[in-house]
Parts: C-alpha cells; sequence; structure tokens
C-alpha cells in the first residue's frame, strides 16, 4: 500500500475512506488514539493496530520509534499501580535550590528511585520561593517525610528551604485525552 | 484481596516497567527474557490489567511533545470559599486534575490546553471569576519522569 509523506492539509475528511493518502501527522495522530488505551493484548500487537487504521505493520513500528526518538512517546511499558503494591503516600516536595546549581541538583533527585516527577518551576517571590519540584512516594507519610529527609541529606547546604504539600483531596481527575478527530 | 504476587509477576513488572520492543513478535522476544512462553507472558498481563495490578500497558504519551501548553496553577482560597472556587475551576474542560493541598497554597491544578493563548486565557477567567490569584508554575525543565517500583 503507498504512503504519501507530503503534508496535505484538505486530507482530514478523507481519512476514514481513503487511509493510503494519511499523512504522517495524520497517521501519528492516530496510533496515539489507537493506541492510548493500550496495547492489543496480541501476539503481534502492532498488525492488529496496523489493520485498524489500514496501513502496514512495517509502518506502524517506524512511526512509533521515530515517536519513542523524538520523545513523544516516553516509552513503551507496563505501569503497575503504585497504590495497590502499598505506596498509597505521596508528598510534592518543593526546595529552594540556588538556580545555578539546580540543573545538576535536579538530576540528582529525579534520579532517586522513590522520586516519581523532578521538575524546575518559577518561584514567587517572597511568597514561594521554591524552584525545584519532587514528588516523593512511600507506604505512608512517615517514610515519605523520611525520603525527605533523605533528600535535604543530599542537597546540603545547598538546601536553602524545603516543605512538603501532601493532598488531602482529590478534586478532579480527568487525566489528559487525546481527541480522535484532529 | 489482593494475593502477593508471585515471582513470574515481579519479575515482569520489575522489568517491563523500563520498556517494550517494538518488532514483529514483541511478546514472545519479552517472554524469552523472562524465561516464560508467549502465551503465558499474554495471560499474566491480561490478568494483571483486570486486577488492576498493571494502570496501563502500551506506549505513555509525552503530551507536551504533541503539542500545547500545560502548566501546574496554584491558588491560595480561604476555606469558606474552597469548594465553590473548586466546583468554578473544575467545570472547564482545560483543567486536568485538581488537588487540595495542606498549605495556604491549598489549590493546586493541572491546566492542558491547546495553545499558549488558550491557557493565558484560561488563567485570566480563573482570576476573574473568583476573584483569587491564579499562580501559573509551567515547567521550566524536566528532570525525571516516571517512577520505576521494585516489587
Amino acid at each position: 500500500m503507498r504512503y504519501a509523506l507530503h503534508r496535505n492539509p484538505g486530507i482530514h475528511h478523507q481519512v476514514d475512506s481513503d487511509k493510503k493518502h494519511m499523512n504522517t501527522a495524520d497517521l501519528d495522530h492516530q496510533i496515539v488514539v489507537a493506541t492510548q488505551a493500550g496495547l492489543p493484548l496480541d501476539p503481534q500487537p502492532y498488525h492488529r493496530i496496523a489493520e485498524q487504521l489500514g496501513v502496514e505493520a512495517s509502518l506502524i513500528q517506524k512511526r512509533m520509534r521515530q515517536m519513542l526518538e523524538d520523545g513523544r512517546i516516553r516509552r513503551i511499558a507496563a505501569v503497575p499501580n503504585h497504590y495497590k503494591l502499598g505506596y498509597v503516600a505521596n508528598g510534592m516536595s518543593v526546595w529552594n535550590v540556588p538556580d545555578e546549581r539546580i540543573d545538576e541538583l535536579g538530576e540528582q533527585l529525579g534520579a532517586l528511585e522513590y522520586v516519581s516527577h523532578c521538575y524546575r518551576r518559577p518561584r514567587y517571590l517572597p511568597e514561594w520561593p521554591y524552584n525545584l519540584f519532587a514528588m516523593v512516594h512511600g507506604t505512608n507519610r512517615n517514610e515519605v517525610m523520611e525520603k525527605v529527609r533523605r533528600i535535604a541529606l543530599l542537597l546540603s547546604d545547598a538546601d536553602r528551604g524545603h516543605e512538603v504539600l501532601f493532598s488531602t483531596k482529590i478534586l478532579k481527575k480527568t487525566g489528559m485525552r487525546f481527541k480522535s478527530s484532529t | 484481596m489482593d494475593e502477593p504476587l508471585d515471582e513470574i509477576n515481579r519479575n515482569i513488572i520489575n522489568t517491563l516497567q523500563y520498556g517494550f520492543p517494538i518488532c514483529d513478535h514483541p511478546f514472545r522476544e519479552a517472554a524469552a527474557s523472562l524465561n516464560i512462553t508467549e502465551s503465558e507472558l499474554l495471560e499474566r498481563i491480561e490478568v494483571m490489567r483486570e486486577n488492576g495490578i498493571l494502570t496501563r500497558f502500551g506506549p505513555l504519551f509525552n503530551a507536551e511533545e504533541m503539542g500545547g501548553a500545560f502548566s501546574l496553577c496554584a491558588m491560595k482560597v480561604p476555606a469558606t470559599e474552597f469548594d465553590s472556587v473548586a466546583e468554578k475551576i473544575n467545570a472547564l474542560p482545560q483543567v486536568a486534575h485538581n488537588y487540595q493541598r495542606d498549605h495556604a497554597m491549598n489549590m493546586w491544578f493541572v491546566l492542558a490546553t491547546e495553545t499558549p493563548e488558550e491557557k493565558h486565557k484560561t488563567i485570566e477567567r480563573i482570576e476573574q471569576q473568583t476573584g483569587y490569584r491564579v499562580y501559573d508554575m509551567p515547567k521550566e525543565k524536566e528532570y525525571f519522569v516516571g517512577l520505576y517500583l521494585k516489587v
């Protein structure tokens, strides 16, 4: 089956009736929509996606490798439910560290096995002096606090103040969903 | 209710958290490295998906890399108005999740919009509707995302 690589803005309406003319962006989007609930649990999952989208399996594999390479896909993986595995507590630890050392320190915190997200974010002085955020997981609050103390020791004099914010209520959780139409 | 995981399931989780192959027979390839058969691996993943041990099996997307503008936003809302402010914020489709946290900055929500303009407009709208400032804290740099739990 031929596959047109050029971008054709008028093609959207034809996607369903004429899939062989799908461009790369459309195909990538359809792959996202087709796999956002997960990979088919089939010996040949990429073939099943290919059949669904009307293209060759080799093309699906090529596009997914490309998305992995450019970071649109972080990884293809099994994601365990950390609550079910006993990691029921998590605290958002926020740190005031010197700007000139934040990259080095951010990498160190991110590498800790109990830190799931680690970002640099803007400060709002004077009320919010924290520029480094690290989500810390544990089986209970005490364990989270113990891990935060370990982070403080690791940061040493680069720790110019920190706090831990525990969530007390989930007010909304819809997650991100990619729409099936572009 | 939850039975402890057997060694094979622990092995599957510990190994496949880090990645899964892209090839014609990826389950066969992954199963070989786990010393089980392709059909056993498929069956075990299916069971763990159904009983909720795995929340997901497949590609993990980076929404930012797909285009769009995202931010973590914080607000300081007095306790007496907390519920009504939460209601107004949660009603907006651009709000992906919203958590109450034990701090003076007590409302933390994630905005997911298609453009930076839409993000700014949404923040302005929230400030106008609630009368409280929104502290926009977009990520300036990502050091790590993921949680690898050894089980």
